[in-house]
């Protein structure tokens, strides 16, 4: 197992540090070589810098990469968002060396140089392929009498060219993580659509956005799960903060608590709902917490 | 001198002169249920030629990439839509609110950087204030703003300043 270094991105730091704390507990508990990655920007964000001029998008995200080649790691990313950002972008770079020669000229601005010496991991599918279920279950001394949505987001799959993940329209690796902390992946109709955040369109288009989170969180509520578990700040932030934006402007209200699946481990492993942040989600529930403390 | 789209997709190898129009994408996109969004019809206008730089509908696309994944034909639309996209943001067009995203990440380095209440929730999850990226320091900040200079993305987020 190659080492990693951790790739926070923007909004886990700085909006749910909860993840990010997290994160770093069950690295540390799995035994991973894991390493904090010094100065990193946004990934960039695919849906205004690729959308806005490629070459900016592949320089920035490049930058972020050889920070990591540098320190001789693979990066790990929390976030389906940079995921597919750097993923894609060091995909594109790792197979086409006119495109490194260019952006290799501007990261010279910085004395830096793009490689392609490292690989961009997800921290779903590092689990999944690197550590195992088996190791998690375990790692899991609390496992947990609970019942969840799985939201698994676009990006952690799509484009599968390049994820090397199975099927898209009915994956399992990440269902089976989930039940691996003692909970019950519950299905829900529209399991693998998308919250509605992505590509600047929550950014831009907040109202459009928020119909379709408000579809899938129906379609969770219709069955009847405690919470909702995801793999990404941004899906988090859409369908935690999301919730309250839909009570505001279309008065449905569904109160469902929202884990990145870091969290949860977390708690499987035997730390406290609050020392992961859980506490500082928009939608709290008492009864959730109890269900987890007890 | 712009390209006209055609010519532009197929430069970039996405193909979309093979689509068939069989609609799959359309109906396999979230938005499309809730916007005016239809993959079917910009690949259609795009293979034609019309005038899809200035499509609002351009913007309506989440990136799931479900349509790309569905295509029989192997077309990488979400791809196209994209590079659609930044030749039309190379034309003007950018909506005011991914312009001031673009504009914290130039300022920043982050699309969504800190504020006090989370430097706050830092510091009683007992953790530094500030986590460690351009945040905690300056010189890598630097860095990004030369980069950002050097590819000329701060001239284009001006320009588009300027024409709003
Ligand atoms: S799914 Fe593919 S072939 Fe069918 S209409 Fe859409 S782009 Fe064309
Ligand atoms: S990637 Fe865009 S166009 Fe394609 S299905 Fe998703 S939202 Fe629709």
């Amino acid at each position: 197992m190659k080492p990693v270094s951790l790739f926070l991105g923007c909004i886990i730091p700085n909006r749910y540090p909860g993840i990010e704390k997290a994160t770093k507990i069950v690295l540390d508990e799995l035994g991973v070589d894991w390493a904090d990655l010094k100065g990193a920007s946004c990934c960039p964000a695919p849906g205004v810098f690729r959308s806005f001029d490629k070459v900016t998008w592949l320089t920035l995200a490049a930058r972020n990469i050889v920070l990591s080649e540098q320190m001789n790691r693979d990066v790990l990313t929390i976030c389906n968002g940079c995921f597919g950002s750097l993923s894609d972008a060091n995909h594109e770079l790792k197979n086409d060396h006119s495109l490194v020669k260019k952006i290799n000229k501007n990261l010279a601005e910085v004395n830096m140089e793009y490689s392609g010496t490292s690989d961009v991991r997800h921290i779903i599918e590092f689990f999944y392929k690197d550590i195992g279920v088996g190791k998690i279950k375990e790692a899991v001394t609390h496992p947990l009498d609970i019942k969840a949505a799985l939201h698994y987001g676009c990006h952690l799959i799509k484009p599968s060219r390049e994820r090397d993940l199975g099927t898209v329209e009915n994956p399992v690796f990440f269902d089976e993580l989930l039940e691996a902390t003692g909970a019950k992946s519950v299905e829900y109709e529209d399991k693998m659509a998308c919250c509605g955040a992505g590509g600047g369109v929550r950014s831009a288009l907040l109202d459009k956005s928020l119909e379709m989170s408000n579809a899938k969180l129906l379609h969770m509520a219709q069955a009847g799960v405690d919470c909702i578990i995801n793999a990404c700040p941004f899906c988090h932030l859409q369908l935690d903060f999301g919730q309250v934006e839909i009570k505001d402007k279309f008065g449905h209200e569904y109160n469902i608590p929202v884990l990145h699946y870091s969290q949860l481990l977390a708690i499987a492993m035997g730390h406290s709902p609050e020392s992961v942040g859980l506490d500082l989600n928009f939608i709290k529930k008492e009864e959730f917490m109890d269900k987890l403390g007890g | 001198m712009t390209k006209e789209p055609a010519n532009l997709l197929e430069d970039e190898g996405f193909s979309f002169l093979t689509c068939m129009q069989c609609g799959t994408c359309t109906g396999s996109c979230p938005s499309g249920r809730y916007t005016s969004l239809n993959t079917r019809r910009i690949v259609l206008s795009a293979r034609r030629n019309k005038d899809v730089y200035h499509d609002d509908d351009l913007w309506m696309c989440t990136t799931c990439y479900q349509c790309q994944e569905r295509c029989p034909r192997g077309i990488k639309i979400v791809d196209g839509i994209l590079t659609l996209r930044a030749e039309s943001v190379h034309l003007g067009v950018m909506l005011p609110a991914h312009r001031k995203v673009a504009e914290l990440v130039m300022d920043k380095g982050h699309a969504v950087p800190i504020n006090d209440a989370n430097r706050a929730n830092r510091k009683a999850l007992g953790m530094d204030e500030l986590p460690e990226t351009v945040h905690k320091y300056p010189q890598a900040l630097d860095h990004v703003k030369k980069l950002i200079k050097a590819t000329g993305f701060d001239k284009l987020i001006e320009e588009a300043g300027e024409q709003e």
